[in-house]
């Protein structure tokens, strides 16, 4: 049997132009949403629509009504089974307040393998410096830390350092945007199975072993954690969220849990994902501006012990802001790296 | 030849199938460099805007500057994609559209994944990671896209058929016989019809001597299936006859 096709689209061609036109209207405005009677008319006009195209696959073959049909049943086939759930909805401070802890919380296990990461890091460009002090030009990046530790305190004690001068806004900016791209990094290299990240968190590990050492070894404690607790306290366990959500990325591609395809793992941590890059973008914006505008000031203007202090209440509230006890985000998915 | 167009077959709940068809990796390029313009015209235009600030506080228009470079070059895709529904500009030009890999509703955490992981399939250079899988995937897709569970798609611009360019309102002697049309109509497949009606559609494409061989081969086929009287058939082309053949097919009842 061979369809009339003239009297076919003749019966049915209002019905498509109507959902034609709802769906455009849809397609315009994202935030639209329609009442019960539109959905119900919506979702009639799909079902006829969707019949209409089964009809022309058995019984006729017709190409461009085929194609058309096949278009408006894939664009109404979206809206109808839209999942309510995700970012799109969610506001941004109830984002940051109660969606980043529940993300961070709900991924803890990614976290702890961040920081296991880091630390190995730690000690082994803490174990470089002490093996071969002269090794340090070869693994510091930044041309300011490979110079002499005692140097520098000198020179910032005695306000002889004004490389910044009149830059700190710009220099802010820079480290912002620099941080945020190093955030990024980390995520995304969690598509190669979590182990670009690993060796991002790892080789950052070893920057910070090594500085940390280079000025410890020296005798310049208080000058160092003055110098780095104000934003390390938020910038480290920034870039460390990062990194966790790298390797949940990574998790969720080799799959634990086999009885999960690969699709609905990576659908699961999606949000979660998105969730905790914004929490580190937004924690490190703050920690562009800490960095420019107080963690370059030292002794005697602003004393290690006020720049100290600030750090470690920066850390405490940071701490109790990851973890405190809210119920766990139904976002948080099925799959990836889970605590 | 062979159609090297990739599809993706989705089947929904009522039973119904659609396919969609996959952007291939050279459409994605070109929409690519009309997005990377864009993006190089935003901040050049930024850039010209801050120039009033930095006229009154030069460090403070050049911070603003990096800044803004920074969220335009980041931001660009995750707000086009968002605010039209999987497309950006250059998609736009070129008909592609971003898709859930399952055919659903787009969310916003799978457009934010989809373009951060970009940094990953630039690398090292010139795109070489993310154009190397999006060759290598069954469904053109690029890390970003298989982290994301996307694709993206061709959007051709579609119309509803018009039947009367189809079918031009012609006396056809085929049906002057019912019963013979009728039999025709029973013994020709949904896939022989669609055969004829393409190569209907595309005869003008077609070598004058290669049209005429082909509906020949095409009309002996079905003449001798159906025999229809010798006057029903007589003065008309087997071009022609073809057409009948479909009018009959598609338009029964006129």
């Amino acid at each position: 049997m061979i369809l009339d096709l003239e009297k076919f689209i003749a019966r049915q061609r209002e019905v498509w132009r109507e959902l034609d036109g709802l769906l455009g209207a849809l397609e315009r405005d994202p935030a639209a949403r329609m009442d019960l009677g539109q959905v119900k008319r919506f979702h009639h006009l799909y079902q006829v629509t969707s019949a209409d195209l089964g009809k022309l696959q058995s019984f006729a073959c017709e190409p461009e009504l085929k194609l058309f049909l096949e278009s408006l049943v894939a664009r109404a086939f979206g809206e109808i089974h839209d999942t309510p759930s995700g970012v799109s909805r969610v506001k941004v401070g109830r984002f940051f307040i109660n969606s980043f802890p529940q993300a961070f919380r709900g991924r803890i296990l990614a976290f702890w393998v961040a920081l296991a990461t880091m630390l190995a890091g730690f000690a082994v460009g803490a174990a470089l410096l002490i093996v071969d002090p002269d090794a340090k030009e070869a693994i510091l990046p930044f041309e300011q830390l490979v110079g002499s530790p005692s140097d520098r305190v000198a020179k910032e004690e005695q306000g002889q350092n004004r490389a910044l001068e009149g830059k700190k806004i710009l220099f802010s900016s820079e480290l912002m945007t620099n941080n945020t791209r190093v955030a990024i990094l980390c995520l995304a290299m969690g598509a190669t199975f979590g182990i670009g990240t690993l060796i991002l968190l790892f080789y950052n590990g070893v920057i910070l072993g090594v500085v940390v050492l280079d000025y410890l070894r020296l005798g310049h404690t208080a000058f160092l954690v003055g110098w780095l607790l104000p934003h390390g306290s938020v910038e480290i366990p920034a870039i460390l969220i990062a990194g966790q959500a790298g390797l949940v990325l990574g998790g969720a591609l080799i799959g634990r849990r086999k009885s999960i395809s690969l699709a609905q793992r990576l659908r699961g941590i999606s949000s979660d994902l998105v969730i905790l890059i914004g929490g580190t973008s937004i924690m490190l914006v703050w920690a562009g501006i800490i960095e420019a505008f107080f963690s370059q000031y030292h002794e005697p203007t602003i004393p290690y012990s006020l720049k100290i202090a600030f750090g470690a209440v920066e850390l405490v509230l940071l701490v109790l802001f990851l973890t405190r006890k809210a119920p766990l985000a139904e976002s948080s998915g099925r799959g990836g790296l889970r605590g | 030849m062979a159609n090297r167009t990739k599809t993706l077959a989705v089947r929904t709940p009522e039973g119904i199938e659609f396919s969609l068809q996959i952007a291939g990796p050279v459409c994605r390029l070109l929409a690519y460099l009309i997005d990377a313009s864009a993006i190089w015209s935003a901040v050049m235009l930024t850039g010209n805007i801050l120039k009033i600030v930095s006229a009154i506080n030069g460090q403070l228009g050049m911070a603003m500057l990096v800044f803004a470079a920074f969220v335009i070059s980041v931001g660009y895709g995750i707000v086009f994609e968002w605010f039209w529904r999987g497309q950006t500009i250059g998609k736009k030009v070129l008909r592609l559209r971003v898709m859930d890999s399952q055919g659903l509703r787009l969310q916003f955490s799978q457009i934010v994944v989809r373009n951060l992981l970009r940094v990953v399939d630039s690398l090292p250079l010139l795109y070489l990671v993310g154009g190397v899988t999006c060759l290598l995937s069954p469904y053109s897709q690029r890390l970003g896209d298989i982290a994301a569970n996307t694709i993206v798609v061709r959007n051709p611009e579609i119309f509803e058929p018009n039947l009367e360019k189809l079918f031009p309102d012609k006396f056809n002697s085929l049906k002057e016989y019912p019963h013979l049309a009728a039999r025709l109509r029973g013994s020709i497949s949904p896939e022989e019809a669609f055969l004829i009606l393409r190569a209907l559609q595309r005869r003008n494409e077609l070598e004058p001597t290669a049209r005429v061989s082909l509906f020949n081969e095409l009309a002996e086929q079905l003449k001798s299936a159906v025999k229809f009287p010798q006057e029903a058939l007589e003065g008309i082309s087997d071009e022609r006859y073809l057409g009948n053949v479909i009018d009959v097919i598609f338009r029964p009842r006129i």
